[in-house]
């Protein structure tokens, strides 16, 4: 097939994958037309991703063909998807951390290899050109490992199309996205359909009826419904997703704002890349509130995140916790002091992966009276607290020594969820608690969270998902360049002014 | 996929691991003109013949035992160690110089402060690179390496100066080693016609004491915590840098005491050569031994029975020493190739959808 023939058609017919032990693609078949959005909806561990693995070369099917144009396709690797035009941003990035925009972006660039030399400049043009065409800002001499998660989303969306995908395939492309930048995408993306067609993996029903022309559904690997997306609301396609009905919870409660809890005072903290992150901040959380922090991500969430819990120094200001300094207390000092943190790097923070489910429910307590017999670890109750927590917050495994690393985005936040509200700590902060989740989990999580909330703990709440900080917050803060924009109680907040104050207006 | 096959299939991969190593070293030999098969024979099975031969096997167990030991905990906290060889010739040094000081000391006090002193003198020597790594981030590949060059020539300057033993000076040979030790420092040997000491039980029940600290202990979790995943443990409120200093003085301390069981179990004096690479290849004994001390003995059992086998090759088949030295490498090589393939689970899927397929068509 020609490199620039335009992609008409695209169907996979009666896909079935095995991993071992696991069905993961159960005689799946779907097709996207000519200009066609096809939104593919599903739970956590629906099979969606491994479907476009497969579509991607990246995985090979056991049963079933896939077509592009009318003529049958076998891909070996993801080189052979990329000749056939299929271009895919993963949710996990396919970034190398230490090479620069410019060099990760070269890397799958053929036409800058001659023999002897690599072309930077002539990549470094092409991402200005791109990023500058589809309005989506990137640095391409930052180093990846300095960007933000939103950052190395946008990376990821510039390199596909630098690499001239004719047929987009995108793992959630929102999830790290504002309102406007989303709503930017969405009317990028349904431009980009007079030259191609796309097949996108969301949660976010919104997008989906914006987005899209047709909705194909996934549920435990195989497909439960395929249809128009105008002839179905949002309610009946999260029905059919989960399987159940699903009302995502409101914080409603008047406030029971208590006693101040967290107070952070002139705050100034640098980044990994020696700038100033936080400049000047203050912000304080009382006990029995939410205060929602917005922002784009990359304007100081991480650091303010790290400053807090005893992970980054800070240059200058002051925090107090419930009246005593904790600024620059090692991490141990300020969890004895009753701070309990859910990170935003849930696979490489927030758990130890290769240790088993119930070692990493004891990540902060090894040394605690109820797990320890004598100098010996006391492992009847580390077992017995595992299995109370699986329990609890339904976390799906196969048994709790299993590591937990081999779980799923949202088993590893149910993991790290039960751990840091189990271990009663006086204040939690929660760094985009639901990202990547889907709605029956996210759900759980939002409720946890409102649930501790009424029993008098105080929560930062980081995200950039705007009805999740409406949804829950009593006061919201802005962040804008390490700064504290504005800070809004829930009733004067709607999106668009929130909006406005996250870029900065 | 059944059982069956699973078995059927290590096997099968163990079989093919042991085919392809000897067929990469009939090269070899064959290249030499040597006999294949009976030197193989000659490494494998002569050093099990007697109880004679069987007990040097050991005696070389229990230094790659304890050394292993210590590395498998360096690398369980996230820091390589292959600094052993050099802690390894310090605790010589200390167990030497407290032998030399306190002759007389009863044999109950001065054999564990000789032992002590072996496991100080590794340990201050491991000390350093774990310190310049917590503090400013200096790698661990680098110090511990030029750290062995240190204690190389240190060693030497000991036995040719203060440690020199005094005949050595009248008679004018200037051998460098030191005068024979005390008795009193002497470990028990306790197979009669062998030089089987009782440091194999001070092997075995370190590795006891390994596996409970390790696996236990809250203090192991945090160790294997910082290894595992540094940011984590940091995020646990883990003191990670302090994990790593620990991890090395634990290391170097038992290369240290692998030193001095050394002296007090088999040579009774410091000679030239005692740390004979022992120090490098507990680094594969470890590795092979999965890091865990229920697979370091069997592994140290193993490198110590091609050490056997490889002095006799010379008399028996007339093949030199050094050439089953490059044996050994191929061993390592096609080891670790194998483990790497048997934790595989998807190509054994594969090949068992493969055969499976064929069986049913």
């Amino acid at each position: 097939m020609d490199r620039n023939t335009r992609i008409t058609s695209l169907r996979m017919e009666h896909i079935t994958k095995r991993f071992p032990g696991v069905l993961a693609s159960d005689d799946i078949s779907l097709s996207v037309g000519d200009g066609e959005v096809l939104a593919l909806v599903g739970e956590n561990g629906a099979g969606k991703t491994t479907l476009m693995n497969i579509l991607m070369g990246l995985y090979q099917q056991d049963e079933g063909k896939i077509f592009i144009n009318g003529q049958e396709m076998r891909f070996h690797s993801p080189n052979d998807a990329f000749a056939a035009g299929l271009g895919m941003v993963h949710q996990q990035y396919m970034l190398v951390p230490n090479m620069t925009v410019t060099e990760n972006i070269a890397l799958g660039y053929k036409k800058a290899w001659t023999a002897w030399k690599l072309n930077l400049q002539m990549v470094r043009e092409r991402i200005i050109e791109i990023s500058e065409t589809y309005g989506l800002a990137v640095d391409p001499d930052a180093y990846v490992w300095q960007l933000s998660v939103g950052e190395q989303q946008r990376v990821e969306l510039v390199k596909t199309l630098c690499l001239g995908a004719r047929f987009l395939i995108l793992d959630e492309p929102t999830s790290a996205l504002t309102p406007q930048e989303t709503d930017e995408l969405i009317v990028l993306l349904k431009r980009m359909t007079n030259d191609l067609s796309i097949i996108f993996i969301s949660h976010k029903l919104q997008e989906v009826s914006e987005l899209s022309d047709r909705v194909t559904i996934l549920r435990h690997g195989a497909v439960v419904f395929n249809g128009n997306t105008n002839e179905h609301s949002s309610a009946e396609i999260a029905a059919l997703m989960t399987g159940r009905e699903i009302i995502m919870p409101e914080n409603t409660d008047t406030s029971c704002a208590a006693q101040k809890a967290l107070e952070i005072g002139h705050v100034n903290a640098l980044s990994d890349r020696g700038y100033l992150a936080l400049n000047d901040l203050n912000l304080t959380v009382h006990g029995g509130e939410i205060v929602g922090l917005a922002g784009v991500s990359g304007n100081g969430q991480r650091e303010l995140a790290e400053v807090i819990n005893g992970l980054r120094r800070v240059e200058k200001g002051t925090i107090t916790f419930f009246g005593n300094d904790i600024t620059n207390k090692t991490p141990k000092v300020i969890i004895k002091a009753g701070m309990g943190y859910i990170p935003e790097e849930r696979n490489t923070e927030g758990i130890v992966p290769p240790f088993s489910i119930k070692e990493n429910f004891i990540l902060k307590d090894a040394d605690a009276k109820q797990f320890t017999k004598g100098i010996f670890q006391d492992k009847t109750a580390i077992a017995e607290n595992a299995a109370k927590l699986r329990t609890e917050f339904d976390i799906r495994c196969p048994s709790t020594d299993v590591a937990a690393g081999t779980l799923s985005g949202g088993n590893i936040q149910k993991v790290i969820l039960a751990r840091e509200i189990t271990r009663r700590p006086k204040f939690l902060v929660a760094v985009y608690p639901i990202r990547g989740l889907d709605l029956g989990a996210a759900q759980f999580i939002h409720e946890q969270l409102l649930a501790k909330r009424k029993e008098g703990l105080g929560i930062l709440l980081i995200s950039e998902e705007l009805d999740e900080i409406l949804a829950l917050s009593d006061r919201i803060a802005v962040i804008f360049k390490g700064h504290i924009q504005q800070v809004l109680q829930r009733s004067e907040a709607d999106s668009r002014k929130l909006g406005m104050l996250m870029a900065g207006v | 996929m059944t059982n069956q096959f699973k078995f059927l299939y290590k096997t099968c991969i163990v079989l093919l691991a042991v085919l392809a190593t000897m067929a990469m070293g009939a090269v070899i030999l064959l290249a030499i003109g040597a006999p294949v098969l009976k030197t193989y024979a000659v490494i494998v099975f002569d050093p099990l013949k007697n109880i004679g031969l069987i007990s040097e096997v050991l005696i070389r167990t229990i230094p790659l035992t304890i050394i292993a030991l210590g590395i498998a905990v360096a690398y369980r906290s996230g820091i390589i160690n292959i600094g052993a060889e050099g802690q390894m010739a310090m605790g010589i040094l200390a167990t030497t110089a407290v032998a030399l000081a306190l002759p007389d000391l009863p044999k109950p006090l001065l054999l564990p402060l000789v032992l002590i002193a072996g496991i100080a003198g590794g340990a201050l020597w491991g000390a350093i690179p774990g310190l310049l790594k917590a503090k400013l981030q200096v790698s661990e590949l680098l110090s511990t390496v030029m750290l062995n060059y240190i204690a190389e020539q240190f060693y030497t300057f000991c036995l040719r100066k203060p440690f020199l033993d005094p005949a050595e000076m009248t008679t004018g040979s200037g051998t460098p080693q030191s005068m024979r030790l005390t008795k009193n420092i002497w470990l028990t040997r306790f197979v009669s016609g062998t030089r089987l000491h009782t440091g194999i039980f001070i092997a075995i029940g370190f590795a006891i004491v390994i596996y409970l600290l390790l696996w236990k202990t809250p203090f192991g979790y945090k160790m294997r915590a910082a290894g595992s995943c540094e940011r984590a443990a940091r995020y646990g409120g883990i003191n990670v840098a302090k994990y790593l200093v620990i991890a090395m003085v634990l290391s170097g301390g038992f290369a240290g005491l692998a030193g001095a069981v050394e002296i007090c179990g088999v040579h009774h004096r410091a000679i030239q050569g005692i740390t004979g690479g022992y120090g490098f290849s507990a680094i594969v004994v470890a590795l092979f031994g999965g890091l865990h001390p229920a697979g370091i003995i069997p592994a140290a059992f193993f490198f110590g029975l091609l050490l056997v086998g490889g002095n006799m090759t010379q008399n028996a088949v007339g093949v030199p020493a050094n050439m089953v030295q490059v044996l050994q490498g191929v061993i390592i090589l096609v080891i670790v190739a194998t483990q790497m393939i048997l934790s595989n689970t998807y190509l054994m899927e594969r090949i068992w959808r493969k055969t499976h397929k064929e069986a049913s068509s």
